[in-house]
């Protein structure tokens, strides 16, 4: 039996200056459980990862983590629930002043009063989960994509908490690499007792490790469910994101002529017959 | 008629809709000034983060300002020697240079220093933690990231200009020394009893006062720039540069501005 929370959305619609990017949501994340919010570029998953964070704030409704409404709570109050979440940015988001081993301690400096023994302790471990045991006294640039995402993770991991956010965890990487870090992902659910929350339009990582999945398009929410659920629907938007089909377009693309190659500034195709 | 008064008005309405944004800007840098100060003091952490600012700030920064001073002070030892000697007032020299440095030009030229080495620096640093989400990771981790970012630079700031100043006058009085006397002959211990002679406590204090302001303005103008990129029209590293622009120009301005309000309140 799970104690991680679950995240509820009410009526939410989410945006910036007003503008609605995404409307009108109802939808119950469970606890426990790797759930994957997913959509093609610009349906606003991201935005939404900002408003569940309070970073910013919504137009309308209600955002509800472990049955506390987000934007209700003190000021006081709202620090205790966010010292139980940890996000992984989308580039891993590690301060480019400090070595890896102080990025990922400085929530416990700056939140705990352990020695800092223990604290190199808990980050070497941490580190070592993401395999990255090695790296504790490089700097962010040191350091490969992969790299700085898994760093993010452990940092994101560092106090424990109850609620993960992941921001485009696989974005830029290779399969092998995106295989990898799902794989981690899992075995962070496995081992600590935590609600996931995963942002993503990779469509292999959803099938392989998403328990619950979310789908956003067209403004609104288009489904909530299971992958077995999503894969049976018929609805022609989820149909065509989930079977990668591009829009069908009425006039053709390449509609302009080729440059017309005796018009460049430099003559190619004589220095180059000349060699 | 009332395209008349359209036209009229429109002038009237833009210049309104300035005022009301400058304003806008000054309240939420003035709110965004007390609330790095009132960090300053959050902790025993800071104190780590304010030295490592101050060696930024301050410490690396003494050779340049050495090098300023020294040569601005030459030229004004020369200028002021050419000038003086037309009237046989030569012996005025130290009066001229110890005067013009201490009240004007040290803290003026230390801050412009300052604001083109460290305050672009300080927008750069911040506005690229921006777009890159870092201090979006921080708000996330529950760490202020006014009191992690910018209250450091601000206690470096108060404490590193009016030190630089004071050396920007060391040395700029010595380089007027170097031309004066050593240079083109004006009598040495005239040059000396006169620096000693014209400065009373009140000039040097209010030197002192001009770089402290300085450096309040510098660093809240720098790091509001940076904090405040993602806001501006242009968003990533263009945004960046274009804060980074505003910050050194704004503070510029602003430093002259400030020196010719706090001369006229001060002497």
């Amino acid at each position: 039996m799970t104690t991680a929370p679950g995240i509820e959305l009410k009526n939410l619609t989410v945006g910036y200056s007003g503008n609605p990017v995404v409307s009108d949501m109802n939808i119950e994340i469970p606890g426990g459980k790797l759930t994957m919010v997913v959509g093609g570029s610009g349906c606003g998953k991201s935005t939404l990862l900002k408003h569940i964070l309070r970073l910013n704030a919504p137009i309308e409704g209600s955002i509800r983590i472990g049955g506390h409404d987000v934007f209700s709570l003190s000021g006081k109050a709202f620090r205790c629930l966010r010292q139980r979440m940890g996000v992984l940015f989308q580039d891993g988001a590690l301060l480019g002043s400090l070595r890896l081993v102080d990025n990922v301690a400085l929530p416990l400096r700056e939140h705990t009063s352990l020695k800092e023994s223990r604290i190199r302790d808990i980050v070497r471990h941490k580190l070592e989960l993401v395999g990255l045991g090695h790296a504790l006294d490089l700097y962010p640039n040191e350091l490969s994509g992969g790299m700085r995402k898994r760093a993010g993770l452990a940092r994101a991991l560092v106090m424990d908490p109850q609620v993960l956010f992941c921001d485009e965890p696989t974005s830029g990487l290779d399969p092998v690499m995106s295989a990898e870090l799902d794989q981690l992902l899992l075995e962070m659910m496995g081992h600590f007792d935590m609600t996931m929350v995963v942002v993503t339009h990779d469509l292999a990582s959803m099938r392989s490790i998403a328990d619950y999945v979310v789908v956003l398009g067209d403004g609104r929410c288009l489904f909530q469910g299971t992958v077995e659920e999503l894969e049976k629907q018929q609805d022609p938007y989820l149909r065509r994101f989930l079977d990668r089909k591009a829009h069908e377009r009425d006039t053709p693309r390449l509609t302009m002529p080729p440059i017309d190659r005796t018009k460049m500034k430099l003559n190619c195709t004589q220095l180059l017959d000349e060699g | 008629m009332s395209r008349v008064l359209e036209g009229v008005a429109t002038p009237f309405n833009a210049l309104g809709t300035v005022c009301l944004h400058v304003l806008e800007e000054m309240g939420a840098l003035f709110i965004f000034f007390l609330d790095s100060v009132r960090l300053m003091f959050a902790g025993w952490g800071q104190f780590a983060k304010t030295v490592r600012q101050i060696y930024f700030i301050g410490f690396q920064s003494i050779s340049v300002i050495a090098l300023i001073g020294l040569f601005t002070g030459m030229v004004m030892g020369m200028q002021l020697y050419f000038a003086l000697s037309v009237f046989g007032a030569d012996g005025f020299l130290g009066t001229g240079v110890a005067l013009s440095m201490v009240r004007e030009l040290a803290p003026v030229l230390t801050a412009i220093m300052l604001t083109g080495r460290a305050g672009s620096a300080m927008t750069a640093e911040i506005g690229v933690m921006r777009i890159s989400e870092q201090i979006d990771a921080l708000t996330i981790m529950d760490i202020n990231p006014m009191r992690y970012l910018v209250a450091p630079k601000m206690a470096a700031s108060i404490i590193s200009f009016p030190i630089l100043t004071a050396l920007f006058n060391l040395i700029a009085i010595t380089g007027g020394w170097l031309t004066g006397v050593k240079l083109l002959g004006a009598n040495a211990g005239v040059y000396w009893y006169r620096v000693e002679a014209a400065l009373s406590w009140d000039d040097i204090y209010g030197g002192f006062l001009k770089a402290l302001m300085f450096g309040v303005l510098v660093c809240t103008i720098c790091c509001y720039e940076g904090y405040y990129t993602h806001t501006r029209g242009h968003a990533g590293p263009e945004g960046v540069s274009q804060s980074t622009t505003n910050a050194v120009v704004k503070s510029c301005v602003i430093i002259l501005m400030a020196d010719y309000i706090l001369t006229s309140l001060l002497w």
